[in-house]
């Protein structure tokens, strides 16, 4: 049997230093995606580094937004009324991945941190240039139904799974981060890497770093957000395509706006050129769809995948449409996690 | 390594765990506990459903060194002196069981929904259900329980 | 005795074993525990088509913890069998990606898997062919087709007659392969004592299995025991023997040790079998009132290299409507694939989505409501044989049916309907499932307690046999349940025929009743004194099946499906599905209710979700698990709905009774697919219906 070691630090620090120069060893949160995976032999770290007890499990109000420990688990998360209140495009989003009982295990950093759901990166018998650099991408030519239409490479089209890194990716959270090399904050988007040519990397940690909480900073319009996911199957399914939309309208025009997509790249993708097309714009249906269109000129879809471009912009349309609507606008709560 | 957790109670141990290994292989195969199924071991059916802690998770999952001094309760442990449960006598009443391999993980679910939402909408029954996958029912008769469970609950403070 | 009691068979009895499953006390095949028990790992052929050279098995077997490796090369040699499938590990070639190459056998699971792992196999890999194609040029008939049905039927000159009509369908129809996926994954647990092998066995029949199983071993039959009290569930997947078994049997008498082998979900992709990918052609002729002139039905299917498996695709073509010019056949190709196998109403379930299909097109064509449209199709006897009905009722299935789902004044323009961000639409189609019967054996005894015990080794794979055997013997003993055992799932039981073909109520439900009925005539001639040791009578139904008058036995049903497509992405859901049965009676409210949902369930999910994609560079399905591919979850149908009509066919069997299993799925995709066209005015003709065909 390989040979494994488990450890259980008393803290973050001694956590650190176990992990340390240790390119082998991988740090335990819920491990609702490291276990399978370890099952499937696409993860083989020789040392286990248990961070579920001693990362932070709160949920603070700072002077600027709010601090979401690493260890905070998802359905906690979704049901925290500070969060709700704040931070509703988090909560819903949370809620909108997965099932009951792996919100109930699977952490906030444990979610930044899964790995692409790509067919052939969790199939060991095939070649992926993310698990085996240099072996090829299949999906390119193969099965990419559900894979990237943006900013992909030559060698990955995978997409990133997370539903609620695409709600942080539009909120500009803050990834608070311990270290070999010290503590450091990481933006959102900006955590997660485009494939390029090293598509092993997923994100820009360095080894042994550790996702200590989330910052997520006060969003004056974060009322008027919504959380829209497009999925195969009514429930339990990963994104199709998701949008994470917040929308700030007075007098008719665009004052700001918070864009980010799900289900499409390499790292939950932040629609700056929507945005940008947005701001100062009329909030029409019309000025929505050329913002989406000014997004969509960034992509280059794949011949099984080219659905979706006119899906993405149908949602983008329809979210935005709903925001601005002055009246017809009413957020609903998040669905109740009973 | 020797794994050491409370289940359904009672005080368990088992050496010679391997690290990697899963909570649900240390219920089934090391602790006689089969109760809990093993339908996908990838957390996507909830046939595994067991609480840990108190929260309902996909046993298959969880790192057996995870599981180390915590409480598990499986669908073994839910009935009581003989009695059933309110949910497993609605599930039988009901006719929510068919070839009852989802039965064990959807009971459990069940059971923790309505600890925390003693009467439930039925969007909030299928929200809370939706991680447990049954092939034969088409769900109807599980929701017919779910609904009966927690008016008996109700009915029986 | 008192023999006196209400009738059980009609009434909702309890599932008998309800409470062991509730409390997880039932034991399924994997859980069972032999002394010296070691566990079995399999390793599947990572190339498509070729040989293997060599397999590392010496470095494996110097691994801590591991009992044997066993590939080609070392293992224990099986008589030749009909089916290569089963010639596990028995040569060289590798036939489809994921065929069984070798087995590890170890301490622990997690031993085996890492050594499974390790196990280095060399392959000398040809090119592969895995696509199924109508014009594919290897194409051919099959002598026949399951069940013993003839490839190819014709009557009439239905070319001169399509050629002639006044309207006309053509259209052609896929559908995907699709895997089971009953929730317990196919295990085994293989005891081997001196010359007699034991399987605690996940089947949907013990009896056939040990059939199959023995001569492989070069054993007589009664040198096979197996056990199968509790299986979850099978749609079809563990009706015949499958590789896992002969495996586990092998790797266990090669190690000397019982072993336990579970297939993962993501083996079950290979090597449990799966429905066969259809593409079929479809040709109505019709006048201007729908009258149907001509039907020509083709269907093109594949098989493995291993194993000429020809589903009958078309058949529900030969029962359906009245047509004077007609034709159907069944074309197949031999690919680099995995073996298809039974899945849940085989043939009728993607046949009857295409005929279904044409049927609302040729309404559309016509303009003709599509329920009259099949009212006024409705053949006086069996179209191709001409043999009388026992008893048709779809007409009334259809009539019920409209009523109950509110049919009446349906506005048949497509896409001229929205409730919010959803377009909505409405679908019909029917269904039919042959009725089918098998001999079998069953045993009925009674203790001087007055306590029945009725042993018959049927499969109860969660259809409520075992509660339902209970309800027919009751009333056959003229007590009440509580007073009557049923023993299923075990050969030592006398043999019966497997749970398929929705034939195990009328299979079983006849020898049971002759049993209790021989029990009762014994019982009689005693004058009602039970013997201190028991009483006991059996019964074989052999003779009694082989000589049933000929007649067209069917089920028949009609389904309506309410649909939302969501204007801005094409997710379509179902939003209401209802369905209305003629079933002959109708033994179990409560069991047949949720035999009838959840085959309406597994269908809604043919037509919305279900689709195993074959990777055409690697030839394997590609999404082999659950997470990829999608069966429903308890938010994707929202309201289903089932009922029947009473139906008293006196042609049967001694409890009236037809088959209930599979007739559920047969017709719900074309009538979602109908409801999807009059939602959206976009005609899917290739399964599963998903947002990248409707999204604009």
């Amino acid at each position: 049997m390989r040979p494994f070691t488990y450890e259980r630090p008393a803290d973050v620090r001694s956590a650190v230093a176990a992990a340390a120069g240790r390119p082998d060893a991988a740090y335990l949160g819920g491990g609702t995606n490291l276990v399978d995976l370890m099952r499937l032999g696409v993860a083989t770290p020789r040392t286990l580094v248990d961070v579920t007890r001693i990362s932070s499990r709160a949920i603070e109000e700072t002077g600027g937004g709010l601090l979401i420990g690493a260890g905070v688990r998802n359905g906690d998360l979704a049901a925290d009324p500070l969060v709700r209140r704040a931070q509703p495009l988090l909560a819903r989003a949370v809620l909108e991945g997965a099932s009951g009982q792996i919100r109930n295990m699977a952490t906030v950093a444990g979610n930044l941190l899964q790995r692409t759901r790509c067919p052939y990166f969790q199939d060991v018998t095939k070649p992926c240039n993310k698990r085996l650099p240099g072996s090829g991408c299949p999906a390119r030519t193969g099965d990419h139904r559900n894979l990237a239409i943006l900013g992909h490479s030559e060698h990955c089209v995978a997409t990133h799974p997370s539903d609620m890194a695409v709600a942080l990716a539009a909120l500009d959270a803050l990834v608070h981060v311990e270290g070999p090399g010290g503590a450091r904050t990481v933006p959102m988007p900006g955590l997660h890497r485009l494939p390029g040519d090293e598509p092993d990397r997923d994100t820009v940690l360095a080894p042994g770093e550790l996702i200590t909480a989330v910052e997520v900073p006060h969003l004056p319009f974060a009322a008027r957000s919504r959380y829209r996911k497009v999925r195969d199957r009514a429930s339990f399914a990963f994104a199709v395509v998701s949008v994470a939309a917040a929308l700030d309208v007075a007098g008719g025009v665009v004052r700001d706006c918070r864009i980010a997509l799900g289900g499409v790249a390499h790292a939950p993708w932040r629609a700056e050129a929507a945005e940008a097309a947005l701001r100062g714009a009329a909030a029409t249906p019309e000025e929505f769809a050329r913002a989406a269109d000014a997004e969509l000129a960034r992509s280059s879809p794949l011949p099984r995948n080219a659905f979706k471009a006119p899906l993405l912009r149908n949602v983008l349309v329809r979210t935005l449409t709903d925001l601005a609507e002055p009246a017809g606008f009413a957020e609903s709560e998040p669905v109740e996690t009973p | 390594m020797r794994v050491s957790l409370t289940v359904n109670g009672r005080h368990r141990t088992a050496d010679d765990v391997w690290e990697g290994e899963s909570l649900l292989y240390v219920l089934r195969e090391r602790l006689g506990l089969p109760g809990s199924k093993n339908a996908c071991e990838q957390g996507e059916c909830g046939s595994c459903t067991v609480y840990l802690d108190g929260l309902p998770v996909c046993a298959c999952l969880v790192a057996a060194g995870q599981a180390e001094s915590r409480e598990v309760r499986t669908v073994e442990g839910l009935a009581g002196d003989g009695r059933l449960d309110p949910v497993q006598e609605a599930f039988t009443e009901c006719g929510a069981v068919q070839c009852g391999f989802c039965t064990p993980g959807l009971v459990v679910q069940a059971h923790d929904l309505l600890n925390r939402t003693p009467r439930p909408t039925d969007a909030q029954i299928r929200e809370a259900l939706a991680g447990n996958l049954c092939r034969c029912t088409g769900y109807e008769k599980i929701l017919d329980a779910v609904r009966l469970a927690a008016t008996r609950k109700a009915a029986t403070p | 005795m008192k023999t006196e009691a209400r009738p059980s068979v009609g009434a909702a009895l309890e599932r008998v074993e309800g409470v062991e499953k509730v409390t997880g006390r039932a034991r399924y095949a994997y859980e069972n525990f032999p002394d010296e028990l070691a566990y079995a790992v399999p390793v599947q052929a990572t190339v498509a088509r070729g040989t293997v050279l060599a397999a590392d098995v010496d470095a494996v077997v110097r691994l801590p913890g591991v009992i044997a490796a066993v590939w080609h090369g070392n293992a224990p040699r099986l008589a030749p069998a009909d089916n290569a499938e089963l010639a596990v590990l028995q040569s060289d070639r590798v036939s489809y990606r994921g065929q069984y190459v070798a087995v590890v056998v170890a301490e622990t699971l997690q031993c085996a898997r890492e050594a499974a792992r390790l196990l280095r196999i060399d392959y000398d890999a040809e090119p592969h062919d895995v696509e199924l194609r109508a014009d594919h040029p290897e194409m051919y008939r099959p002598d026949r087709v399951n069940a013993g049905y003839p490839a190819d039927t014709e009557l009439g000159d239905p070319d001169a007659a399509l050629a002639a009509a006044p309207v006309l369908v053509d259209a052609t129809y896929r559908t995907p392969a699709e895997h089971n996926n009953p929730m317990e994954p196919h295990a085994t647990v293989a005891v081997w004592s001196g010359d007699g092998l034991t399987l605690h066995d996940s089947t949907q029949g013990v009896s056939a299995l040990r059939e199959t199983i023995a001569p492989l071993f070069g054993m007589p039959p009664e040198n096979v025991r197996v056990i199968s009290p509790h299986v979850g569930g099978g749609f079809g997947s563990k009706g015949a023997a499958l590789p896992p078994v002969v495996l586990a049997a092998l790797a266990a008498k090669h190690a000397g040790r019982p072993v336990k082998l579970a297939v993962t979900r993501q083996q079950m992709f290979a090597v449990t079998g799966y429905r066969t990918p259809t593409i079929q052609r479809v040709r109505l002729g019709a006048d201007t009132g729908g009258r149907l002139t001509a039907i020509v039905h083709e269907a093109f299917e594949q098989s493995s290299r291993l194993r000429e498996f020809a589903e009958q695709t078309t058949t529900p073509t030969r029962v359906m409507y009245a047509a004077p010019d007609r034709r159907t056949a069944h074309r197949l190709v031999r690919l680099d694939v995995p073996t298809p196998a039974w899945m849940r109403a085989p043939g009728e379930a993607p046949g009857m989505f295409a005929l279904e299909s044409a049927m609302d097109e040729l309404a559309v064509a016509c303009g003709i409501d599509p329920v009259e449209l099949r009212i006024r199709n409705e053949p006086a006897a069996e179209p191709e044989s001409g043999l009388p009905f026992s008893s048709r009722n779809l007409v009334a299935c259809l009539r019920e049916g409209a009523r109950r789902f509110g049919w009446a004044g349906r506005d048949p323009t497509p896409a001229a309907r929205t409730r919010g961000r959803m377009l909505v639409g409405t679908g019909v189609a029917a269904s039919t499932y042959p009725v089918y019967r098998r001999p079998s054996r069953a045993s009925a005894r009674c203790d001087p307690d007055d306590r029945f015990t009725v042993r018959i080794a049927a499969a109860d794979i969660g259809t409520g046999a075992r509660t339902i055997l209970t309800q027919v013997a009751a009333d056959a003993l003229r007590v009440t349940p509580d007073r009557v055992r049923v023993e299923v799932g075990d050969t030592a039981l006398p043999a019966a025929s497997l749970a398929g073909g929705s034939a195990g109520t009328a299979s079983w439900g006849t020898a049971v009743v002759r049993a209790c009925e021989a029990l009762l005539e014994e019982l009689d001639r005693r004058g009602g004194d039970v013997p201190a040791e028991g009483l006991e009578a059996t019964a074989d139904t052999a003779e009694e099946v082989g000589e049933q008058p000929e007649y067209a036995r069917h089920a028949f049903g009609a389904q309506f499906a309410e649909v939302g497509v969501d204007l801005d992405t094409g997710e379509a859901r179902v939003l209401r599905l209802l369905g209305v049965f003629a079933a002959g009676r109708i033994v179990n409210p409560v069991t047949a209710r949720s035999q009838f949902v959840g085959g309406m369930t597994m269908g809604m999910s043919m037509a919305l979700l279900e689709e195993s994609v074959m990777d055409h560079e690697f030839g394997d399905y590609l999404n082999h698990d659950l997470a990829q591919y999608h069966v429903p979850t308890a938010m994707d149908l929202p309201d289903v709905q089932a009922y029947w009509i009473e139906e008293d066919d006196p042609h049967l069997n001694p409890l009236g009774a037809k088959g209930i299993g599979e007739i559920g799925i047969v017709g719900t995709a074309a009538a979602v697919a109908n409801a999807v066209h009059h939602a959206t005015g976009v005609r899917v003709r290739d399964l599963p219906i998903r947002l990248d065909k409707l999204v604009r």
